[in-house]
């Protein structure tokens, strides 16, 4: 029977197993049929799957050099876009429209070997906690049927946490990769702003967006990373900055890393007093192994989700505008006595879900004139004192501390009738993104409810090596490690 | 579209009642299409003219996950275009997106710069009757130009075709500052000129490659402050630019002499009965909602890549114009039809290399060359006569080898067919002239000998005959004959 533990066990699989990559995704096929439930996948690519699996097979024997990725079979959320396959970020403004071209990342992925298995289902534009705002249907936690993944990223958490695929490349605008990491117990990692090309991956807010990975193992979140990490003609706010080999340099040393952490996050209200006490116990453990963990202040805490969703909508507003009907996509049924305006406003109300509309509205009110000053150019503000107080930081720790999510994963319709709850739910990830900074959820706890929880860490701008290393030294203590 | 009555009236611009107590204020704003190989923000060609939707890719079409980048040399001849009017160039810059929805704009929004302008301030020098003036600019501004929505092509639906859509412009905008539709027509003119002289735009008005608008407004003469202006659009020609503004101006003045109050309004042109339309009101006016752009990093220029862009910057029209005054001690008027055109100034440049008899270049060039040129429908670039060969053309005139009429009418012809030198084309056709006494006094002889009767007159003094025995040789020679020794030879011989 096929298993898999990491991408260098499958690869010595591999060697041995002259039919292995398609046993691979005859695997995973069976899986991801056995748990349809979890709605996971949108839509499975079986027969081409198989056929690159019996080429890569056939590659191998044939003693063709092998790609980095080489038959690893993997999942793409539903906002990346994959050359002759169809996209919709899960909304119905995008029902049956097809790509035409591929996002780099997806490009960068096929060289190496990979096998694309399926998309994954998400929230509508990436926008959303639980999954629960696609047109397609919600997202099923597989450790409990009852609760959410978390969000955006749900379905590809769920594909990683269930089975049903090596690893997935997600999205995270403000923890969609983070937070449901933390609500399955997998890895979760968002790299530093402009590590990752953005092209092909469709726009929430372009100045947060960054592709993310999940797995179950911290070299094999290295290995995809220096895959399809860096510069690309067709993004220029990709950073040029060369691509270190990051699974080559992951080293379970004895170094004694220094962790900050924000007082004001452990005390925070509406952080669940159990996950408080277990990273709070956590502190202790790595200061008695002689790391050196130290509070500072955070007072702008209080602000980041605010300045978080005014110049995150604001940039969606903007971003989204292209689906208006016209060009691609869906188009609102007309009378032939509707005007321009009314083929707009049909379109995008039928296209759009509620919590798409309500972001878009959010971000077309804070940009308009009379608002401006006080709602987008006060908010830049804010996230330049943030990038500020976190160059500081970094100038005397290695990394930050801090739980990925207030709670464990919530239940299905739980939150979401509530808006500023389901947003404050962000308030420990949004950070990351409104500097920059690279930060990964870790799995290392286990709630007294069932649930597993992680740990956050973040390190300053491209510093993706020390952050992998620490992840792999805080994992590599069994003590520690969920199982799920 | 609102087209109203108002269409039916036609104001005459001239004489119009109570006309002289207004003043009238003018800002043009001019797009300029840069000729550029491919669009401002991806690699689409950006060239005029394709099937439809034929130069569009995925991100010229706005689809999802599409990112823009941005053209260098776009941002290269924005610059040239600033430095040639002298503007102070912005160092730091960014786009900013103009959000509305319009289905020939793919995206939702028109990436422009809208609060830095690359290019600040600046002047463009004008000639007009009443002399010269320095238009003030207020900016020039980088942005991508729209699709087009063609409305007439079927009956039901409006056709877009995407192919303009992404191709870089540059805004000229001026200051409220012109006072006449003379003054807009020639700042229009001059803005066209320099563009195609630099070399960032075709200047093709009806291609659409340069449009201009025009925001019009009257007030009474010794007021500060500026009265309701109207912007006029679609004007695709120079001189559809003057005449809208003289129908923007009467139509004004006598609504304002009725009693009536000018509404702010954009108005279109319509070349047709050379009037204007309202299109909206300022209160239908969209909320743009600009903000920085999240796709593009702000770009900074650094000091030498001006430079560098400065010291390629051909001489100016009018610099070298005073240069051909002062230096080739040409005329004004003589050195501003060279500085017409790059191209006339480029092959001038040229001849005068090979030959420092100016004025003769330029009565070549503004004789024969034009004609011909005219004729046969070519622009000076096209023109198959090598600057050497022209040189060497006018030295043979200057030599006394062959005069200008046979040079023009007989030897240019052939030099414009292959790569033959005069000489060798006069010595073909038996042109040059003769200037050996011994061979002259043989046609002399005889034409003195043809006309004895003149001769005798002549002798008696009616020494105005002379050009008839000139003439005669002339004919003999088949003007091979070099005039100026045959009349010493024939007032010798004819005593």
């Amino acid at each position: 029977m096929f298993t898999f533990s990491s991408i260098k066990q499958y690869h010595q699989f591999l060697a041995s197993t002259s039919n292995g990559c398609t046993q691979a995704v005859q695997h995973y096929l069976a899986k991801i049929e056995e748990n349809k439930h979890l709605n996971a996948y949108l839509e499975v690519y079986a027969e081409e799957a198989l056929a690159q699996a019996a080429q890569l097979d056939a590659d191998r024997l044939a003693g063709k050099p092998l790609g980095k990725l080489h038959g690893v079979v993997c999942a793409i959320k539903d906002v990346i876009c994959y050359k002759g396959h169809k996209v919709s970020a899960s909304s119905k403004i995008l029902e049956g429209f097809t790509s035409i071209y591929n996002a780099t990342a997806v490009e960068k992925l096929l060289q190496e070997g990979a096998i694309i298995i399926g998309r994954n289902n998400c929230d509508e534009f990436a926008m959303g906690s639980s999954n629960e705002n696609s047109a397609y249907g919600a997202v099923k936690n597989a450790l409990d049927e009852s609760r959410v993944p978390g969000g955006s990223s749900g379905g590809s958490a769920v594909a990683v946490q269930a089975g049903l695929c090596m690893f997935s490349l997600g999205s995270d605008t403000g923890g969609s990769v983070r937070q449901p990491a933390d609500f399955c117990g997998i890895i979760g990692i968002k790299p530093t702003y402009g590590r990752i090309s953005r092209y092909g991956l469709i726009a929430y807010a372009s100045s947060f967006d960054q592709i993310g990975i999940f797995s179950t193992d911290i070299q094999d979140t290295a290995l995809v990373l220096e895959v399809i990490a860096g510069a690309d003609d067709f993004d220029s706010t990709v950073s040029i900055k060369p691509v270190p080999s990051y699974s080559t340099k992951l080293n379970q040393s004895n170094t004694k890393y220094r962790f900050a952490y924000f007082k004001e996050v452990l005390e925070h209200e509406g952080l669940d007093k159990e996950i408080a006490t277990t990273i709070k116990a956590y502190i202790a453990k790595l200061q008695a192994e002689g790391h050196t963990v130290e509070p500072v202040d955070f007072n702008l805490l209080p602000y980041v989700v605010p300045t978080y969703y005014i110049l995150t909508t604001a940039e969606a507003s903007s971003n989204l505008s292209r689906f208006d009907g016209v060009k691609f996509g869906y188009r609102a049924d007309l009378k032939p006595s509707d005007d321009l305006t009314t083929m707009y406003k049909k379109t995008r109300s039928e296209g759009f879900g509620k919590e798409v509309q309500r972001r878009i509205l959010l971000g077309t009110f804070v940009l308009s004139s009379g608002y401006f000053d006080a709602y987008f150019t006060k908010a830049q503000q804010v996230r330049r004192l943030l990038c500020d107080k976190t160059s500081e930081i970094f100038n005397s720790y290695d990394a930050i501390l801090c739980p990925t999510v207030p709670t464990t994963a919530f239940k299905i319709g739980e939150k979401s009738n509530d808006p500023i709850e389901m947003y404050l739910a962000d308030i420990f990830t949004v950070f990351s993104n409104l500097v920059g900074v690279p930060s990964i959820s870790i799995p290392l706890f286990k709630h007294s409810n069932g649930m597993p929880f992680g740990l956050q860490l973040m390190s300053s701008h491209f510093e993706e090596t020390k952050l992998l290393n620490i992840s792999e030294v805080l994992l590599g203590d069994s003590n520690y490690r969920h199982n799920s | 579209m609102a087209n109203t009555n108002e269409t039916a009236t036609s104001y005459s611009p001239s004489g119009v009642r109570g006309g002289d107590k207004y003043e009238v204020v003018i800002g043009l704003e001019i797009h300029a299409q840069l000729q550029t190989e491919s669009k401002l923000f991806c690699g689409d060609s950006a060239a005029f003219g394709g099937a439809p939707n034929t130069h569009i890719s995925a991100i010229t079409m706005g689809h999802p996950g599409t990112l823009p980048k941005t053209n260098k040399k776009a941002v290269e001849y924005a610059i040239k275009m600033g430095l040639a009017c002298n503007c102070e160039i912005v160092k730091d810059n960014y786009f900013a997106r103009k959000n509305y929805f319009y289905p020939d704009l793919p995206k939702g929004y028109q990436t422009s710069q809208h609060t830095t302008p690359i290019c600040k301030g600046g002047i463009v020098p004008i000639t007009t009757s009443e002399g010269a003036k320095e238009v003030e600019l207020n900016r020039i501004h980088l942005e991508e130009d729209a699709g087009k929505s063609i409305h007439d092509w079927d009956d039901d639906y409006t056709c877009v075709d995407l192919n303009r859509a992404g191709v870089p412009l540059i805004e000229i905008v001026t200051e409220p500052c012109l006072h006449s539709s003379e003054e807009a027509y020639q700042y229009v003119t001059e803005v066209r000129k320099l563009v195609q002289w630099i070399g960032v735009c075709d200047g093709n008005m009806e291609e659409g490659s340069l449009r201009c608008d025009a925001n019009v407004s009257i007030r009474l003469k010794g007021e500060k402050s500026l009265g309701t202006k109207v912007e006029v659009k679609n004007l695709n020609s120079i001189r559809n630019v003057k005449k809208a503004i003289d129908y923007e101006i009467a139509r004004m003045i006598a609504i304002v002499e009725d009693g009536g109050k000018i509404v702010q309004q954009t108005r279109s042109f319509n070349a047709d009965n050379d009037t204007t339309f309202s299109m909206r009101d300022k209160e239908e006016a969209n909320d743009y909602r600009y903000f920085a752009c999240p796709d593009l990093s702000p770009f900074h220029l650094t000091d030498e890549f001006i430079k560098g862009i400065d010291e390629a910057l051909p001489m100016l029209p009018n610099e070298l114009a005073a240069l051909y005054q002062k230096d080739f001690g040409l005329s004004a008027y003589d050195a501003a039809q060279l500085c017409d055109e790059k191209e006339t100034s480029d092959y001038f440049n040229a001849v005068a290399k090979e030959n420092t008899n100016y004025k003769a270049i330029v009565n070549w060039m503004t004789g024969p060359i034009k004609q011909y040129l005219n004729d046969s429908n070519l622009s000076i670039g096209q023109l198959k006569l090598p600057a050497k060969t022209l040189g060497a053309l006018i030295q043979l005139i200057d030599e006394g080898k062959v005069n200008f009429s046979v040079a023009a009418t007989k030897i240019f012809p052939v030099l414009l067919q292959g790569d033959k030198q005069p000489l060798q084309v006069a010595e073909e056709l038996n042109l040059l002239q003769v200037s050996d006494t011994n061979e002259l006094e043989g046609w002399v002889d005889e034409a003195i000998s043809k006309m004895p009767d003149k001769a005798a007159e002549y002798k008696k003094g009616k020494k105005g005959l002379i050009g008839l025995f000139v003439g005669e040789v002339k004919k003999l020679s088949k003007g091979k004959a070099d005039p100026k020794v045959v009349t010493e030879l024939l007032q010798r011989k004819l005593g």
